[in-house]
């Protein structure tokens, strides 16, 4: 009945929570001609917005998720469509109390008000909760139950009140037209609309949306069940929608909230239940909808004995029948965060999925500022949807994920918790050798990485290495770990670092080109290496990484595994257009051995004739090295404070310098050791930041210790906020700080406190929690990092760490990047 | 008294119904099952006569094993048992059910009353009940609304010409009814979990055929004109009042 | 020779049903007998009028009632006895429930709900399915074809009337052992209007806002002799009880006319109200479901619209 327009500036894809966040968001920061298109009807078009229980519970571990509830929640709130009524998630068992104590941390780290309670106080706030089942509760004021198909139909209003939004429901997206790799035309059964901008917010369906572009958005439909039992007296004699706080039954897997005169019971407990996108029926086939799949009872048997014992009371009685059950369809991938942002096939082209309810509009607003900005407020680090490498976008490895994290949704997640799902997909060329060791891999980016090795366990011995007292510390840990690194600070190591993310860069423009994108000066001598900060263009970080010249007009980049995937997207969407720069991801290409340690000259002066003396060849350099016939690309350089190289070759020579090194290294006493002790215990020891730890976007190098000392000439992409920071004193500063007087050992993600127990933020509301932790073997204490505004960065200062319920004392060891260990870094420039 | 009810299980569709590719069947691989509104309240009334005369209310369904989740449905409704009838579809022909209904009636202990729904939700043939009377010489009324039973007689209301018929039937009796009947029940979750544990007793089906036989399913050709519209607010008033005027529902 | 069973009305003429049966049964080819219960009264000249010329009137005292098992009875014996290639009857549930008993005692199929008939070999239906969405195509092998006809299978075309029509009174024999039901009251249609019947259905959803919202919708469906009707949402909210739901959780109703008031048309509701013969959706959004599949619509909020509707339907009464 509205005319379809034939130009758009943006076509949003979905009018569900998510395709109405994101049009608002546009209209308000200024876009026009917004086109937000729906297969189904409205308000309702039967995505997963329609049957969501639409609870809003604001506590997650991850700050970039509690973020953006926080912010939805503002934004429901605003829009008059929020009822608060209280959570409680209980627990049935010892492990979940523990889990509900480290939630509580979260909660106080993420500044929500949240208190421990007990059965009793638990059956006081829900009073028809059999408490006899209960150890505990953790109560959260602020859930709250919202509704998004009005909030929807609210933010289309003021959309279309703006003067920016028209809305065609009914209208099916038949293609996607790119050119030039960006988005040009969308073709619909309305009309074909010409649009430089595309927003795909089509929940379960999205894969298939992204697929008509050529482009993936690796998720999957899966099925989570839900029931309503009713008429319940106690709940109609409310008359009202929600009266009662929600109940998370955590161990069972499960929720239960009132739904009017009914109790809503869901579960995350059964089986995961996959569905192809391809294979959802159309609104017109759907029983219910299109989201809603018919039930399947025995799936859920078990989840309705549960519900007996906590809810006997008011669930065992003849007249309070299900009334409704379905298969209700949500988004998962492949690590359970969204997928949001610019999808790194196609430019123009925008991921808005696999959002929950809780989240929706925040991620309108953070991807509608992303898309104005260039970068949204809140960092949206993990949800990126250009963090995946290609393996990773596959369906198989999208289900297999999705099909093991489906049951973790309630689930007690330990932050260093490994996949068991299709695993082994990326191996270095050590991997045979690794495996006879007894290495215990953990995977990052599909790669399997040595964390340990076991046949190094007798040095644990050897140096009297403790094991660590608590279980939830020592889960997937060792203690060969601080073993390992001892022996390299005693000796030497070699670590296998294949899984770094490389890309080659050359061409006429290849200098001009880093330039631009790189903090640090690029204009270096051949043979330089460079460490260098790159900024998104809020000068917040965008990754860092080390840059080496290898010739006038060509380089080579060097960035971790996890954000390998990011890094690239970012570097490719940076290309000039005039063709002279050639960027090329030789990761596969290239296969990395780190030697480092007090030895480690000793050991490449064995395998090679070339000079690798100090004034042949130091620090910060790089040159090619013979080992044998094998070419090496040598690069000294070091992440754990030690002498030492990162020795690249091409992956085919892997086993031979494997071989080489450690046939040397062993009269020198060389272990091969983890990213144990290259990721947390050596380099927490040297106080190095690690991206997506220390390093977000919402701290720029300054904040961060990594301002470098001159500010170059040319311009680079956040330079401005960079150069503003650099003039300016820091809002906050990261420090490394002692964890002494307990064996206990922080995760990450816990609050730092004041010494009488008050949370910590700094001048713009940034809140100081762990950002790193771990054992620190050579100092003899743990180590945690963590940012503090100025008047706290002050070395000597006491402060406490909330962990499983417990504070502890901690000191500001260190404010500012000088290392604990080894300050004047002599080791590794000796 | 005894009752027992007989369900079909059939697909739960939605507004529109998607076929096989050789439209042969209605394409089930998205679909649930249920029993039709019909049979709710059919097995509703079951468990409330049994309830109320301390018999026994079961249900019967034809076909193969898949059934017995409707069968359950029924038991996490109240019924307290089920019999299934081997049958290698669940929607066999009028003839085939009726012969695999009666056979069983034949081999079960007897029933005061068997209950029908008026039609199956799916192929709609209004039958089977009138064949299973027929074949074990009962009466029957179909239609059926509203049921009181006495010592040896059941009052069977149906609406009809304009009113409602109330007749009467001499025990042991056949009845198809009509959803209104009641308002069946939901299941309940201790019902759900008793149900799913139940029995279910199965009986061998008889070699039975029919001349009666599907060729193809298709599409009714639908046409719906674009809405018209009648205006915005209260403006519209006028012209509803036309329209309404034009349906003849005023004056 | 085919049989057309004839449903007569209160005053005993054929009904609109049993006309459309005998024109399908003209158009198999063959002499059409029509086959009736009760006294003849004006049926012979009705029927000539569609130039039928048989009228086999059958008589018993346990054909009283009328009971339709009986009938059946009745009507298969006549079919034993005659050997008519088809016999047909309009898929009304009483004519249905004729036939069925009839098959069964025959020992033959029976195809209802039939739009259409083609005799060969063999012969062949077109009958609806889950309540006329879908339509089959069947083969009917028997010796005798027993089918119910829909309405609208044909439209009743020009006849000629037939000179006159030869009515014969058959008294079947009906079995003395049978236990029969028999009809004991026939009262009056009790007042009261319910949603599954009513020929009109004001029903509101999320749009009427509240309990107290409904007033108004009572106000219209009383002018318009209709019932008042919800989607879940009125329910689920506590507005309306489940009884008033319609929808695939609630009632499936077929009215003349279905008056949607602020109810988007979430397909569990619209699948309760499709057969409605037409639709008048009032709703503040124009792309509601609801909306794009009335027959009629109205762009607005539902206490702006019904209170005006209700007005001009009183001016125009002059009440």
């Amino acid at each position: 009945m509205t005319p379809f327009p034939d130009r758009a500036q943006v076509v949003v894809i979905g009018a569900g929570i998510v395709g109405n966040a994101v049009v608002h968001h546009l209209a308000r920061l200024g876009w026009r001609d917004v086109l937000l298109v729906d297969k189904g009807p409205l308000p309702d078009p039967g995505g997963s917005t329609g049957h969501a229980s639409n609870f809003v519970f604001p506590v997650d571990h991850s700050r970039e998720i509690t973020l953006l509830t926080a912010d939805s929640a503002r934004q429901y709130t605003e829009l008059g469509t929020l009822t608060t009524c209280g959570g409680i998630e209980v627990a049935r068992t010892e492990e979940r109390v523990q889990e509900l104590h480290r939630r509580m941390s979260s909660a106080t780290a993420w500044g929500i008000d949240a208190e421990m309670i007990s059965p009793a106080e638990v059956a006081e706030k829900v009073p028809f909760l059999d408490p006899s089942v209960v150890l505990a509760g953790f109560w959260t004021p602020s859930v709250s139950v919202v509704d998004p198909l009005r909030a929807g139909e609210l933010m289309r209003e003021r959309a279309t009140a703006a003067g920016a939004l028209t809305v065609s429901a009914l209208t099916e997206v038949l293609g996607i037209d790119t050119e030039d790799g960006r988005v040009r035309r969308v073709r619909t059964d309305r009309g074909d609309v010409e649009t430089e901008y595309v927003v795909i917010a089509c929940g379960v369906w999205s894969p298939r949306i992204a697929a008509l572009a050529g482009a993936t958005i690796p998720l999957t439909p899966a099925v989570h069940q839900m029931i309503d039992v009713g008429p319940i007296a106690e709940l109609a004699a409310t008359g009202r929608e929600i009266a009662f706080p929600i109940i998370r039954d955590m161990d069972p897997l499960m929720y239960e909230r009132q739904s009017g005169p009914d109790l809503e019971i869901g579960s995350y407990a059964h089986r995961p239940i996959l569905c192809d996108p391809d294979d959802i029926p159309s609104i017109a086939a759907a029983a219910l909808s299109p989201t809603q799949l018919p039930f399947t009872p025995d799936d859920f048997d078990p989840q309705m004995e549960a519900a007996l014992e906590l809810f006997g009371g008011i669930l065992d009685r003849p007249d309070a029948g299900i009334r409704h059950a379905i298969n209700g369809l949500l988004s998962l991938t492949p690590d359970g965060h969204p997928l949001l942002g610019e999808l790194p096939e196609v430019r123009g082209l925008w991921s808005a999925a696999a959002v929950w309810i809780k989240e929706g509009p925040g991620v309108g607003r953070l991807v509608a500022e992303w898309m104005t900005c260039g970068a949204p407020e809140i960092d949206p680090h993990a949800s990126d949807v250009a963090r995946f490498a290609p393996h990773e976008r596959t369906r198989a490895h999208v289900r297999a994920r999705a099909a093991e994290g489906f049951n973790k949704t309630y689930g007690i997640i330990h932050p260093r918790e490994q996949w068991s799902s299709d695993r082994g997909a990326r191996r270095s060329p050590f991997f045979p050798r690794e495996e006879a060791l007894g290495a215990e891999f953990f995977e990052v980016a599909g790669w399997e990485r040595p964390q340990w090795y076991r046949s190094n366990e007798p040095l644990v011995a050897e140096f009297g290495v403790e094991d660590r007292s608590h279980e939830w510390d020592a889960r997937w840990w060792s203690p060969i770990t601080s073993a390992e690194h001892l022996a390299m600070r005693r000796g030497v190591a070699m670590i296998d670092l294949s899984a770094f993310s490389q890309f080659a860069v050359h061409g006429p423009g290849a200098l001009a080109y880093l330039q631009h994108l790189c903090v640090a000066q690029m204009d270096r001598p051949v043979g330089r290496v460079i460490y260098t900060p790159v900024l998104g263009p809020d000068g917040g970080f965008r990754s860092d990484l080390t840059v080496v010249r290898l010739a006038d007009d060509a380089f080579r980049v060097v960035t971790g595994a996890s954000d390998g995937a990011r890094d690239l997207a970012w570097f490719r969407r940076h290309l000039p257009a005039d063709g002279s720069v050639a960027l090329e991801d030789v990761t596969s290409a290239v296969c990395t051995l780190g030697l480092w340690g007090p030895r480690a000259r000793d050991v490449l002066a064995e395998i090679t004739d070339d000079d690798v003396t100090d004034a042949a060849f130091p620090f910060a350099t790089a040159r090619t090295v013979h080992v044998g016939s094998i070419p090496v690309l040598a690069l000294r350089l070091s992440y754990v404070g030690e002498l030492g190289w990162e020795l690249h070759t091409a992956t085919e020579h892997g086993l031979r310098l494997w071989d080489a090194v450690a046939a040397a290294g062993a009269p020198h006493g060389i272990v091969p050791a983890g990213i144990g002790v290259y990721g947390t215990t050596a380099r927490l020891e040297k106080g190095y930041r690690l991206m997506g730890h220390e390093l977000d976007a919402e701290h720029g190098p300054v904040e961060a210790g990594l301002a470098l000392p001159r500010l170059k000439e040319a311009d680079f992409v956040g330079k401005a906020a960079y150069t503003k920071a650099r003039e300016g004193e820091p809002e906050a500063t990261l420090c490394t700080l002692r964890l002494d007087g307990t064996t206990r050992v922080p995760q990450g993600g816990e609050p730092i406190l004041t010494p009488d127990g008050a949370r910590i933020t700094d001048r713009r509301g940034r809140p100081s929690y762990v950002t790193s932790a771990g054992t620190a073997p050579s100092l003899g204490t743990h180590l945690v990092l963590a940012y503090l505004p100025p008047w706290h960065a002050v070395e000597g200062t006491g402060l406490l760490v909330e962990y499983l319920g417990e504070r502890y004392p901690v000191t500001v060891a260190r404010a500012g990047r000088t290392p604990l260990f080894d300050p004047d870094d002599t080791r590794m420039r000796g | 008294m005894d009752v027992l009810v007989c369900i079909k299980r059939v697909p739960a569709v939605g507004a529109e119904i998607a076929l096989t590719a050789d439209a042969t069947a209605v394409d089930t691989r998205h679909l649930g099952f249920t029993i039709g509104p019909h049979e709710e309240c059919a097995v509703e009334e079951a468990v409330r006569l049994a309830d109320r005369t301390g018999g026994r209310a079961g249900v019967l369904t034809v076909g193969p094993p898949e059934t017995e989740e409707q069968l359950r449905y029924a038991l996490s409704m109240g019924a307290d048992h089920a019999i299934r009838v081997e049958a290698p579809v669940a929607d066999p022909e009028p003839e085939v059910t009726t012969a695999a209904i009666t056979g069983a009636l034949r081999e079960l202990p007897p029933y005061d009353l068997v209950l029908f729904g008026e039609a199956s939700a799916d192929a709609g043939h209004a039958q089977v009940g009138f064949r299973v009377a027929c074949a074990l010489r009962r009466p029957i009324v179909g239609g059926v609304k509203g049921i009181d039973v006495g010592e040896e007689h059941v009052t069977l209301r149906r609406e009809a010409g304009g009113g409602v018929e109330v007749h009467e039937a001499p025990l042991p009796a056949v009845a198809a009814v009509l959803e209104g009947l009641n308002l069946p029940r939901y299941p309940t979750i201790k019902g759900r979990l008793r149900a799913k544990k139940a029995p279910v007793r199965v009986l061998a089906g008889p070699a039975a055929t029919s001349g009666l036989r599907t060729l193809r399913l298709r599409h009714r050709p639908e046409a719906r004109a674009e809405t018209v519209l009648l205006g915005h607010g209260a403006g519209a008033a006028p012209a509803v009042v036309d329209v309404l005027a034009e349906l003849g529902v005023v004056r | 020779m085919v049989l057309a069973w004839i449903e007569r009305d209160a005053q005993g003429s054929p009904t609109a049903a049993a006309g459309e049966v005998l024109a399908t049964a003209r158009e198999l080819g063959a002499e059409v007998t029509a086959v009736a219960v009760g006294e003849p009264g004006d049926l012979p000249d009705d029927l000539a009028k569609q130039g039928v010329a048989h009228l086999v009137l059958l008589r018993h005292d346990l054909l009283a009632d009328a009971e339709p098992a009986t009938v059946g009875e009745a009507l298969a014996g006549l079919a034993a006895a005659r050997g008519p290639a088809a016999v047909l009857a309009a898929a009304t549930p009483e004519s249905t429930e004729v036939l069925a008993w009839a098959a069964a005692a025959l020992g033959v199929p029976l195809a209802t709900a039939c739009t259409g008939i083609r005799p060969g070999e063999p012969w062949e239906v077109t009958r609806e399915r889950a309540g006329g969405i879908l339509l089959e195509d069947a083969v009917l092998d028997a010796p005798v074809h027993l089918a119910t006809l829909t309405g609208g299978a044909r439209t009743t075309g020009e006849t000629a009337p037939a000179p006159e029509v030869g009515v014969e009174v058959v008294v079947p024999e009906l079995d003395p052992t049978l236990p029969r039901a028999r009809l004991v009251e026939h009262r009056a249609r009790a007042s009261g209007m319910t949603l599954a019947t009513a020929p009109v259905v004001v029903s509101g959803g999320r749009g009427v806002g509240s309990a107290e919202g409904y007033a108004v919708l009572e106000e219209l469906a009383g002018l318009l002799g209709g019932a008042v009707g919800c989607s879940r949402v009125a329910t689920n909210n506590g507005w309306r009880p489940h009884a008033d739901q319609v929808g695939l959780t609630g009632t499936r109703i077929s009215p003349d006319l279905y008056v949607a008031c602020g109810i988007s048309g979430a397909t569990q509701h619209w699948v309760g109200c499709m057969s409605a013969r037409s639709i008048l959706a009032v709703n503040t959004d124009p792309e509601a479901a609801m909306v794009r599949r009335a027959t009629w619509a109205v762009i607005g909020d539902v206490h702006e619209v019904l209170p005006a509707v209700v007005a001009e339907i009183r001016r125009r009464a002059g009440t």
